[in-house]
């Protein structure tokens, strides 16, 4: 499905603030994987993602998407396939649109041509039909505009926007990060329910080494730009909080910082 | 009644530059100084072709031009990384010697002798006077142009330039190519803004070279008086805010002319006061709550101390 080779990426290349954010990363997902992302601040994960998404580009190395080159493909143009969710609640929406302007300008992307009307009632009963499973009210508010939602609520409608034409693969970057731990968890599970309905391939950031266990198949941990674990199967199964920080802390050869990883 | 029918369908006409610098101020929250240079355009350009006896040309001729210079400013600022503010600058400065060339190099010119489109609506209808033909025609003008602007922005594309306005990440994120559509947003303001310069100079019988001077404030100033007057919660009530807004303008204008309270010389001053003073209103509504709220909270402080 997602297959990176060798990918690599500098910042600042040649000055003293040269920073190697990925080094050689290689990573194969398959069709419906579902994969957690581990590792401390500046390892390299939402640079990974960004590669991925062609928000820049590898200095070295390809990423391809079902076996397709899409190294140098622009992001626009790739965000008809990938789906990202951001950590931060004000980026995935428009502030000034309604929540239906809001899904259909989602929507309608790959459907009709561009002077068609972005709104019309088949559309808009599918919209509200999808907002109701998720059982936060929303759907008796789609005229509101999505800047007046709370955090949690805008997650929601971005994650919906992300999916509702389902995406060949879908970013989570740490997308509850943002939210209280209540809401964090509704949106979690909001997240499964999504994903196994859509049997999506899906990567997702996470500093909460519990839920990255407990959500999906796979979980790969980053360090210093370079892929240092990959976990899937038994030994994910049986793999408890503690297994997985003396695996880190063994791996990268380095005293785990407690506080800078989030345990809760 | 002369002042307030003449104001009227000035109001009308220059409804239509509202409109234009509505999609470039407010939906996609960048001055586009171009505007300046684009109605001037597109009122040498009709002038010119007006003299040569196509007024209906000249109006065309106007819309595709003023189109083509708000895509130089959009392909300055996407593709060439400058400034949209600069762009802007830019194309205006160039758009000068363009309008000039235009006009044969001559400052001015006057219809006074051609057929413009107002004079063959006359012909054709005569039984309607001079005034109500010039009203009629401007607001055949405007509500297509207004009715238009709004069924557009209710199409994908119309959308998607709202949300770029908006939020450009998201819009980059749903597959939509954020520099098309901004390049669209400015090459339909500017056609719409030298349609007006071309409308307007058909209607006054005379183009002037500097008749775009101060011209973006008179836009902007429509805009924010619209605002203020009428509620903004749907798109098409706010293009219906500006049309009112546009024609208030003018008949502002016309009062403080007739009596004369201020010199005409004065006007581009007062534009620009109203507007900067409008724009204001937000922050200094800011800061009188901040200082209520103060003000509230010591005296609180201050009886609880007496008790």
């Amino acid at each position: 499905m997602l297959q990176l080779k060798q990918i690599s990426k500098t910042f600042s290349k040649s000055t003293p603030n040269e920073h190697r954010a990925l080094q050689q990363v290689n990573l194969t997902l398959e069709d419906g994987d579902f994969v957690t992302v581990v590792g401390s601040n500046g390892a390299g994960k939402s640079t990974l993602f960004n590669v991925i998404c062609g928000n820049f580009f590898p200095d070295a190395g390809t990423v391809s998407i079902d076996g397709k080159d899409i190294t140098w493909m622009p992001e626009h143009k790739r965000a008809s396939f990938i789906g990202r969710v951001f950590q931060d609640p004000m980026r995935g929406t428009a502030p000034n649109l309604t929540i239906e302007e809001n899904l259909a300008l989602a929507y309608s992307r790959s459907k009709r041509g561009p002077l068609h009307f972005a709104l019309n009632k088949k559309d808009s009963a599918f919209f509200r039909e999808s907002l109701a499973r998720y059982d936060m009210g929303l759907e008796n508010r789609m005229d509101t505009k999505v800047g007046l939602l709370s955090g949690g609520q805008r997650q929601v409608v971005t994650l919906l926007m992300c999916t509702l034409v389902p995406p060949k693969l879908l970013l989570l970057d740490e997308h509850t990060a943002a939210l209280d731990p209540a809401t964090s968890e509704k949106i979690m599970s909001i997240t499964n329910e999504i994903v196994s309905q859509h049997h999506l391939t899906t990567m997702m950031i996470t500093h909460n080494l519990n839920a990255a266990l407990q959500t999906g198949n796979r979980t790969i941990m980053m360090d210093r730009g370079q892929l240092i674990l990959d976990i899937h199967g038994k030994e994910r199964e049986t793999m408890s909080l503690n297994d997985l920080l003396e695996l880190y802390s063994s791996k990268s050869n380095q005293a785990l910082d407690n506080d800078r990883m989030l345990l809760t | 009644m002369v002042i307030l029918l003449g104001s009227l369908q000035l109001g009308i006409l220059y409804g239509m530059l509202a409109l234009g610098v509505y999609i470039t101020f407010r939906i996609m929250n960048v001055p586009d100084l171009t505007a300046e240079g684009s109605f001037t355009l597109g009122l040498a350009l009709s002038a010119a072709l007006t003299i040569a006896g196509h007024p209906l040309l000249g109006l065309g001729a106007a819309l595709l031009a003023g189109a083509a210079a708000g895509c130089v400013t959009g392909l300055l600022h996407t593709k060439l990384g400058i400034h949209p503010i600069l762009s802007g600058i830019l194309t205006m400065s160039g758009l000068y010697s363009v309008n000039l060339l235009a006009m044969g190099n001559s400052s001015n010119l006057s219809l006074i002798n051609s057929t413009s489109i107002f004079k063959m609506v006359g012909t054709l209808l005569p039984f309607l006077d001079k005034d109500m033909v010039k009203l009629l025609v401007a607001l055949c003008f405007t509500a297509l142009c207004a009715l238009l602007l709004i069924l557009f922005f209710k199409t994908h594309i119309g959308l998607c330039i709202r949300a770029t306005g908006d939020n450009e990440d998201m819009v980059r994120a749903s597959s939509i190519h954020v520099d098309n559509t901004k390049i669209l947003a400015l090459a339909i303001s500017n056609a719409i803004i030298a349609c007006t310069g071309a409308l307007i100079a058909q209607y006054q019988s005379f183009a002037d070279i500097n008749s775009g001077v101060g011209i973006l404030v008179v836009g902007l100033a429509s805009v924010i008086i619209g605002e203020v007057l009428l509620s903004r919660r749907t798109l098409t009530g706010n293009f219906l805010a500006v049309l009112l807004g546009a024609i208030i303008y003018r008949f502002i204008i016309a009062l403080a002319t007739k009596y004369t309270i201020l010199p005409a010389y004065m006007l581009k001053l007062v534009s620009a006061c109203i507007v900067a003073f409008a724009l204001s209103l937000p922050a200094m509504q800011k800061s009188l709550a901040m200082y209520k709220t103060r003000k509230e909270a010591q005296k609180h402080a201050a009886a609880e101390t007496n008790f």
